[in-house]
């Protein structure tokens, strides 16, 4: 019986400390698909700034890589993730559960438009990337921390 | 016996009538009326200090989205460290609103503190700031306010602080201590440069940047000798960023950076301003694209300073 209990102790341990790994994890893999977002942004955003020559296949790419990030983000934020890792999630992801998943689906949408869309010249393109980087601020508004 | 109380009492009224005189409202002067009701208004120009003003982060409603961010019918709550402020109406609406009030005012309450009924406005109404506002500016904002829609909502949270901040008489105190309508940062730093200037004026004064960038002492004044160094944040968990030139701040963006940010909220990196400085940038995306760079020159012109450690 002695083993048995030292088992099922060990066994608890052992689960605690793979569900604080992978917490660590999901944080990372969010931040990571932020960064992810962020590369796709440094190709978008000179050509919507008119500082770059509108560049249609790698816009398209770009668009492709935000949308899978959205398609997977809403899952990256699980109870028990809330802290950690120089996450800046604010706790209201977790109390405003529904207000979170309803961002999230807007953004979901918004890139799947922009996917579909796959605009040939900078007209085409400018209205569908707007409304797709409008998403960034206004879900970091209510659910992102300010940082130094 | 007798003579203990009647002591006893003199000291308490005089250091009654002390405070009094000391606490007391300084309202604007005749003259700087006079020649604000003598100016001509300009709209286009009070709709840009509207928006460098950010009237809208506090008083239209959270939720609210383009035109609608015109709407000031206030009701929301600022829930800081010193306690809860609520955020009144100020839309035209003559009974909820400002409707009723004149240009003086207005005024009083934008460059003094000062409400029409003479009390002290809590400084979580940057007064503080906008006290630096040039008085045909502030002529043109409240031309620009009355052309808003008028809005019936009397709903405000109220205002809950803890001793000695709930005394607002004491706020008369206060100002005398802090309340200072000069320049932060003076002419060895800028010079004569009209559009670092510009900045200053739209920084320091309307913009109100310093409210949260710039760390507070003990009384709850600005710590100018770290001006927009980065301070914690008065809303809650994490710190506002230093916006100053050095590596802890944004010594690494140039003005374009800083002008983008202003307009669109990405950073060089492309991470989203987020929190409060997302309605900041709702508004400063709808002021002339001259006045974003002419903060941006401005940031990089001030004295750069790290991160408090």
């Amino acid at each position: 019986m002695p083993f048995r209990q030292s088992t099922i102790a060990a066994m608890i341990v052992a689960a605690t400390a793979a569900t604080a790994v992978a917490q660590d994890d999901v944080i990372e893999q969010r931040q990571q698909l932020m960064k992810d977002n962020g590369q796709a942004m440094r190709v978008l955003v000179p050509m919507a700034r008119g500082q770059a020559e509108y560049d249609a296949e790698a816009a398209l790419a770009a668009f492709v890589s935000i949308r899978d990030s959205a398609l997977v983000f809403g899952d990256l934020f699980p109870e028990g993730s809330e802290t950690g890792g120089d996450t800046r999630a604010k706790p209201e992801i977790w109390s405003d559960r529904e207000g979170f998943d309803a961002a999230v689906a807007a953004f979901i949408d918004d890139t799947e438009a922009a996917v579909a869309a796959a605009p040939a010249d900078l007209d085409a393109f400018r209205p569908v990337f707007g409304a797709m980087a409008q998403n960034c601020g206004d879900c970091h508004e209510v659910y992102q921390v300010p940082e130094d | 016996m007798l003579r203990a109380i009647v002591v006893v009492f003199t000291v308490i009224a005089v250091v009654g009538a002390g405070f009094w005189l000391l606490t007391r409202p300084m309202r604007l002067d005749q003259q700087t009326l006079a020649a604000m009701q003598a100016h001509e208004a300009d709209l286009s120009n009070g709709q840009t200090l509207f928006w460098a003003g950010g009237c809208a982060s506090c008083h239209a409603d959270a939720d609210a989205e383009g035109e609608d961010r015109r709407i000031l019918s206030g009701g929301a709550a600022l829930d800081t460290v010193y306690g809860t402020f609520g955020m009144p109406n100020i839309s035209p609406h003559p009974d909820d609103g400002i409707g009723r009030w004149s240009l003086a005012d207005f005024a009083n309450a934008m460059l003094r503190g000062i409400s029409p009924e003479g009390r002290h406005y809590y400084p979580a109404f940057p007064y503080t700031s906008y006290a630096r506002m040039t008085p045909g500016d502030v002529a043109d904002l409240w031309a620009y306010l009355k052309t808003l829609p008028a809005v019936e909502s009397d709903v405000t949270a109220r205002t809950e602080l803890g001793f000695p901040f709930n005394i607002r008489r004491g706020l008369g105190l206060w100002k005398r201590a802090y309340l200072d309508a000069g320049p932060v940062i003076g002419a060895a730093e800028l010079g004569e440069d009209a559009m670092l200037l510009r900045g200053r004026y739209l920084v320091e004064g309307p913009g109100h940047c310093g409210e949260c960038h710039t760390p507070r002492d003990f009384a709850g004044a600005m710590r100018n000798e770290r001006w927009l160094a980065g301070a914690p944040n008065p809303e809650g968990d994490g710190r506002i960023p230093n916006i100053t030139a050095h590596e802890d701040g944004v010594g690494d963006w140039t003005e374009d950076d800083i002008a983008f940010g202003l307009e669109s909220g990405f950073t060089p990196e492309f991470d989203s301003m987020g929190s409060t400085m997302a309605a900041v940038v709702k508004n400063f995306a709808n002021v002339p694209a001259a006045d974003r760079a002419a903060i941006a020159a401005y940031l990089k012109a001030i004295p750069a300073m790290p991160d408090a450690r």
